[in-house]
């Protein structure tokens, strides 16, 4: 019984297992529902999906099969020689590229520049995203005054703020910032406002029947019903983020990961060209990661 | 369930604030109250012509079929509603917009989940009450209802029955002039239910408040209240039912409380009762 079913499914494997454990061997159905069944129990011996599933290192194993085979096709791809240096270089080479670029000490200043835009600009977007999300949530007038406007400056492609926003800062830290706060807003207030429409009108209601109104019934009911949602907001928002710090850094710039990319491009260096892919997949994957956590303590604390 | 009682567990010390000396029961008014929805063709009106006095300290119950604007005339004496035409008056003055002498518990618990139980009930504390007031009160409501082990639990960590008692003392927080009871234990099991019905007598004996209850349960009104009102349509002279309804039978409900469920005096009431909401008593 034990090996019904595969490691790698997900939901509910262990009850389809049993299910299929009954119709196949009668000898199983006199015991098909107790928990504690024995050797041959899926839950108790850690052989099942489920089991295997609970447990947080062999789900970072899991997770890292695909990187690592890929990985794997990458090498073997290369030293079969089906693609050339410059097209493809092999992952020690990139490794290499790497370490090269940290003892001159600058591949440390492209990504802490990177992520230090990242971070201002998606604080000062999903600040601003709140807070009118907030106001075009609750508020019927603002909604009416406030979302026809912003919903064409959403409709306007990312890069075509560009030009603008050289002319208008110059080509400083201003214009890349500003052109993330852009990205991260509009997740976030769209989210937050939809959300706020949504709460649970029995829930406010109430709270209304017990003399909440305005900012305390913000804070007591509206608000925290929509920390999930605001979340989901803020992911999405960290992810445009990333998304327009490439673009902000491919265009003007002079360190940075997006930098970095364009300026290995036109020396040809496809290394770093790859280690530059590589790292912003990682520190990506790093910072929703982080964001996950506290989603994950946020949820449980107010859902 | 049976929680014990003492008289001071709602009563909160005369001295201690002025908001929460205010425990004594006031009168409730309905004048010529009406209850329309949409306008124009679509109009539809639910309540007319309800002239009624609720004396402070009774237990009323509102009966009536589903639909007849029971729940209506409890959230227009909340304030959470506003009467096309008439008004409600508590103790004289009439009610405009939320109003903070009432006290409401829903059909459903309606707890903030993300709130521990006692947070919850606090939410019901009036204005302007002080923190160790707040906290003493809560404990004191907590133990009432037999939640006194669960303060810290969340909604979702507690059965139905006991999220109702929490909501029940969510609304007794309030030291309110009325209570308002809409269908408070409709959705509970039986058992449950008669456990809920003994509990607010309980309350009601320790700290008699006004309490307007609706129900669609003919027992527990019979159970509970002092008279019992049934809302329904009244047919016009020409025969034809009139749009919206109104009180069409008060009754007075005989006995001391607690009362014998079984007694036969009560039984005949029940089959008036369910005949005059157009059940018969088979």
């Amino acid at each position: 019984m034990s090996n019904l079913g595969t490691p790698f499914s997900t939901g509910n494997s262990v009850a389809d297992g049993r299910a299929a454990a009954v119709s196949a061997t009668p000898a199983d159905a006199a015991q098909p529902g107790s928990p504690e069944t024995g050797p041959s129990g899926s839950p108790a011996n850690g052989w099942s999906p489920a089991g295997i599933l609970a447990n947080g290192w062999a789900r970072l194993l899991l997770g890292l099969i695909i990187p690592a085979a890929v990985l794997a096709a990458w090498q073997l791809s290369t030293s079969a020689g089906i693609f050339s240096v410059v097209q493809l270089p092999p992952p020690a080479m990139v490794l290499e590229a790497g370490t090269d670029l940290l003892q001159r000490g600058q591949l440390g200043q492209h990504i802490a520049i990177s992520t230090q835009r990242v971070l201002i600009g998606f604080a000062a977007g999903a600040a601003l995203g709140l807070v009118f999300g907030s106001l075009v949530g609750l508020s019927r007038f603002a909604d009416v005054l406030l979302a026809p406007t912003i919903g064409a400056l959403r409709a306007v492609p990312s890069l075509a703020w560009v030009p603008l926003l050289i002319l208008w800062m110059k080509i400083g830290e201003d214009s890349k910032i500003t052109l993330i706060l852009i990205g991260a807003f509009f997740p976030v207030f769209t989210t937050v406002s939809l959300a706020l429409r949504h709460v649970d009108r029995n829930l406010v209601e109430a709270a209304r029947a017990f003399g909440l109104k305005g900012v305390r019934l913000l804070t007591t009911v509206q608000l925290p019903a929509v920390v999930p949602a605001v979340f989901s907001g803020l992911r999405l928002a960290l992810a445009q983020a990333w998304l327009f710090l490439v673009a902000a850094e491919l265009i003007a710039s002079s360190m940075g990961l997006g930098f970095l990319l364009t300026d290995s491009q036109n020396n040809g260096r496809t290394d770093r060209l790859l280690l530059a892919i590589v790292l912003l997949a990682v520190i990506g994957k790093i910072t929703d990661g982080l964001l996950g956590l506290a989603e994950k303590w946020a949820v449980k604390r107010w859902a | 369930m049976s929680a014990v009682l003492s008289s001071s567990a709602l009563e909160t010390p005369r001295n201690a604030t002025g908001v929460s000396a205010r425990t004594s029961a006031l009168p409730v008014s309905f004048r010529a109250l009406r209850r329309t929805f949409g306008k124009g063709a679509e109009a539809h009106t639910v309540l007319r012509d309800v002239d009624f006095d609720v004396q402070s300290g009774e237990v009323l119950a509102i009966l009536g079929t589903s639909g007849c604007g029971k729940s209506t005339l409890l959230r227009a004496t909340a304030g959470l509603d506003s009467p096309s035409a008439g008004s409600v008056d508590i103790d004289g003055t009439p009610v405009q917009g939320i109003d903070a002498r009432c006290a409401f518990a829903f059909q459903e618990p309606r707890l903030l989940p993300w709130h521990t139980l006692q947070a919850n009930i606090a939410i019901g504390l009036p204005t302007g009450v002080s923190a160790k007031d707040g906290k003493a009160k809560v404990s004191r409501l907590l133990e009432l209802v037999g939640l006194k082990d669960f303060a810290k639990h969340r909604p979702r960590e507690i059965s139905g029955g006991m999220a109702q008692r929490a909501s029940l003392a969510r609304a007794l927080a309030r030291n309110p002039g009325v209570l308002l009871l809409d269908e408070p234990f409709g959705a509970l099991d039986a058992l449950t239910r008669i456990k809920m019905q003994d509990l607010l007598l309980d309350i009601h004996r320790a700290a008699p408040t006004t309490v307007l209850l609706v129900t669609h349960d003919v027992d527990e009104a019979l159970q509970l209240a002092d008279r019992i009102i049934i809302l329904g349509k009244e047919p016009d002279e020409d025969g034809a039912a009139a749009p919206g309804a109104t009180i069409v039978r008060t009754v007075v409900v005989p006995g001391e409380r607690p009362r014998d469920r079984g007694s036969v005096e009560l039984a005949r009431m029940r089959a008036s009762l369910l005949e005059s909401l157009g059940v018969g008593s088979h």
